[in-house]
């Protein structure tokens, strides 16, 4: 570590390049969030049904359905093969995350994602400890969960509770008291598990994260070598542990980020002074030499080899 | 060597069967909790009705991915989506409450071809033919029709006019010399659209109302042989019982079919029968 992991997070690459390039994929995605919000409320608001439905399924200028894959699977184990529309609808809406990175969903798209980066905003503020962190594969135990209740239910069964769907309809359709859900969810995050939710938890996640397990695009360490220790880009990441292997990557390993739970945020490169990262895809094979060994700051005392 | 190279892997088997452990049986509290929060909130009330060609409520919730669309394409803002807290259905599944605004039953179906998944059955493509419940007069006391009264609206507005409401006249009893003109919901032929229980003019609550067959409708007794609806070969084919005439007892085998000729009964209709004894106290035998 460096002296500058005491300065705050993103400082000195606004320094350097201006707030405005040092937040361009964190405004980029939450313009695309809005977008998508927006969409979808055209017609109830001003009368414009480009888009119908909500992000459970919807039908875009009366020809191109989509749906959710997660629902569809759901539906198919619940014992209910499903008209060709959403049939079709969830495989385009599949094959565009395949593509792209699954979890773009959780960032780009999800309406739950504000929610729980607005409670990692006052948990960070409020300097709370982690809290619980539950393991990083809890959330596939807890997609298996949903799919085995919903063969048990004979239902779509994490539409029941689903917050992203509460929200997003809800928004549209209707609340009721579907704010309970996502008050629940930011709690969670704030006060029990720092980044529990969609980093532990979400079955959504976990499913869109193994569709696009083999993406295209992806963000890759390339300048790797220019790495200043500075931590930003682990202060910034909602995953940081994908972020290890390709930027600590010794000579010789891929600097691509190819954890199917990176969402490709890219809140990494927007914080990095050093320019490290970049979008890319997973065919990149651009030769990105590993950092030279690490120099301690500060060499290690027999004291804390102790502890 | 070998045993430093084992201890890691036992560890490791250890840590996994732990974590394996600790995750299924998280994963089975909260799939229970899951399902015994699915098994409430799938109480459909009496008064939510679903869309035409809705599938049977378990199949429902298998197919219906809550995506709005057959509200959306509801001509009349008949539809709308769960609200949880508000409305009973389960969370965003689609529902009409009769009394506030019944299905207008448009010829095109339009909610039915909105549905991608086939929750809202594609094989309904004639209206008349929809099952979304049944009417029942359900206030026979307070109905005005019952009362002996001329309102006659539930009848009137009925799309499917007396042919799944008719009016039965039957005698008021109360003045002696009217008729009462009683709404009869014929179970064949009403789709449950509710335009029945919508127009009913009574304040509040309407006295005909649209109820889920499977609270509307018993189970026919198929023990019982409805003679005038069947052939029964139980009496009809299979067993010729005699004709017999009045008379006394029914085991006349001296003469099969009635009397016999010579033994018709006494003209004094007292079969012969002469007491042997007077009753005490009875006036026409004191002297």
């Amino acid at each position: 570590m460096t002296d500058k992991t005491k300065l705050a997070v993103g400082q000195e690459a606004i320094e350097t390049f201006g707030w405005l390039r040092a937040h361009r994929f964190l405004l980029l995605r939450r313009a695309s969030q809005a977008f998508f919000l927006v969409l979808f409320l055209l017609g109830p608001w001003f009368g414009i049904w480009w888009v119908k439905g909500n992000l459970s399924g919807s039908l875009t200028f009366n020809i191109l359905p989509l749906t959710d894959p997660f629902i569809a699977l759901q539906g198919l184990m619940a014992g209910h093969w499903p008209e060709l529309t959403a049939l079709i609808g969830a495989i385009i809406v599949g094959a565009v995350y395949a593509l792209i990175g699954g979890r773009v969903y959780c960032s780009w798209v999800c309406p739950i994602n504000p929610v729980t980066d607005g409670a990692h905003w006052v948990h960070d503020k409020l300097g709370l400890q982690k809290g619980w962190q539950p393991k990083r594969t809890t959330r596939f135990w807890v997609m298996g969960m949903v799919l085995v209740a919903s063969v048990a239910t004979g239902t779509i069964a994490w539409e029941f509770v689903n917050p992203i769907s509460m929200l997003h309809r809800g928004l549209i359709f209707g609340m009721g008291f579907a704010w309970t859900f996502v008050i629940a969810v930011f709690l969670f995050d704030v006060f029990v598990s720092r980044r529990g939710w969609c980093g532990h938890l979400c079955p959504v996640g976990a499913f869109y994260g193994l569709l696009g397990s083999k993406s295209v695009v992806r963000i890759s360490a390339v300048e790797r070598a220019a790495c200043d220790d500075c931590m930003d880009c682990f202060a910034v990441c909602p995953e940081m542990q994908v972020i290890t292997p390709a930027l600590r990557g010794k000579e010789g390993d891929t600097p691509l980020i190819l954890s199917p739970d990176c969402t490709n945020c890219g809140r990494c490169i927007d914080v990095c002074a050093m320019d490290v990262f970049k979008f890319t895809t997973r065919f990149d094979d651009t030769h990105a030499p590993a950092r030279e060994q690490r120099k301690r700051t500060q060499p290690a005392t027999g004291a804390s080899k102790a502890a | 060597m070998s045993a430093a190279k084992s201890k890691p892997k036992s560890m490791d088997r250890r840590r996994f069967l732990q974590d394996a452990a600790r995750g299924a049986t998280g994963c089975a509290v909260a799939g229970i909790a899951l399902s015994q929060f699915i098994s409430d909130a799938r109480a459909l009330p009496a008064q939510a009705i679903r869309p035409p060609g809705a599938l049977d409520e378990n199949d429902f919730l298998a197919a219906c991915i809550r995506c709005g669309l057959c509200v959306r394409d509801c001509p009349y803002d008949t539809l709308k989506l769960a609200e949880l807290g508000y409305d009973g259905p389960a969370t965003g599944t689609p529902f009409f409450t009769a009394r506030d605004v019944p299905c207008e039953m448009c010829e095109d179906i339009p909610c039915v071809v909105a549905c991608p998944t086939g929750a809202l059955d594609k094989g309904l493509t004639n209206i008349d033919d929809a099952d979304m419940g049944l009417a029942v007069l359900i206030d026979q006391e307070r109905c005005l029709n019952a009362l002996g009264l001329r309102c006659d609206v539930c009848y009137r507005v009925c799309p499917v006019i007396d042919e799944a409401i008719s009016l039965e006249r039957r005698h008021n009893e109360r003045s002696g010399h009217h008729a009462i003109f009683m709404p009869v919901v014929h179970s064949d032929k009403c789709t449950g659209c509710g335009k029945c229980e919508k127009s009913c003019v009574l304040p509040g609550e309407a006295a005909i109302k649209v109820l889920p067959r499977r609270l509307a409708m018993a189970e026919a007794a198929d023990h019982y042989k409805l003679g005038w609806e069947e052939n029964n070969p139980l009496v009809d084919d299979l067993i010729d019982l005699p004709d017999r005439l009045p008379g006394p007892g029914t085991d006349n085998l001296v003469a099969p079919g009635g009397y016999a000729p010579d033994a018709l009964p006494d003209p004094n209709m007292d079969g012969g029968f002469t007491p042997s004894f007077n009753l005490p106290g009875t006036g026409a035998t004191k002297p």
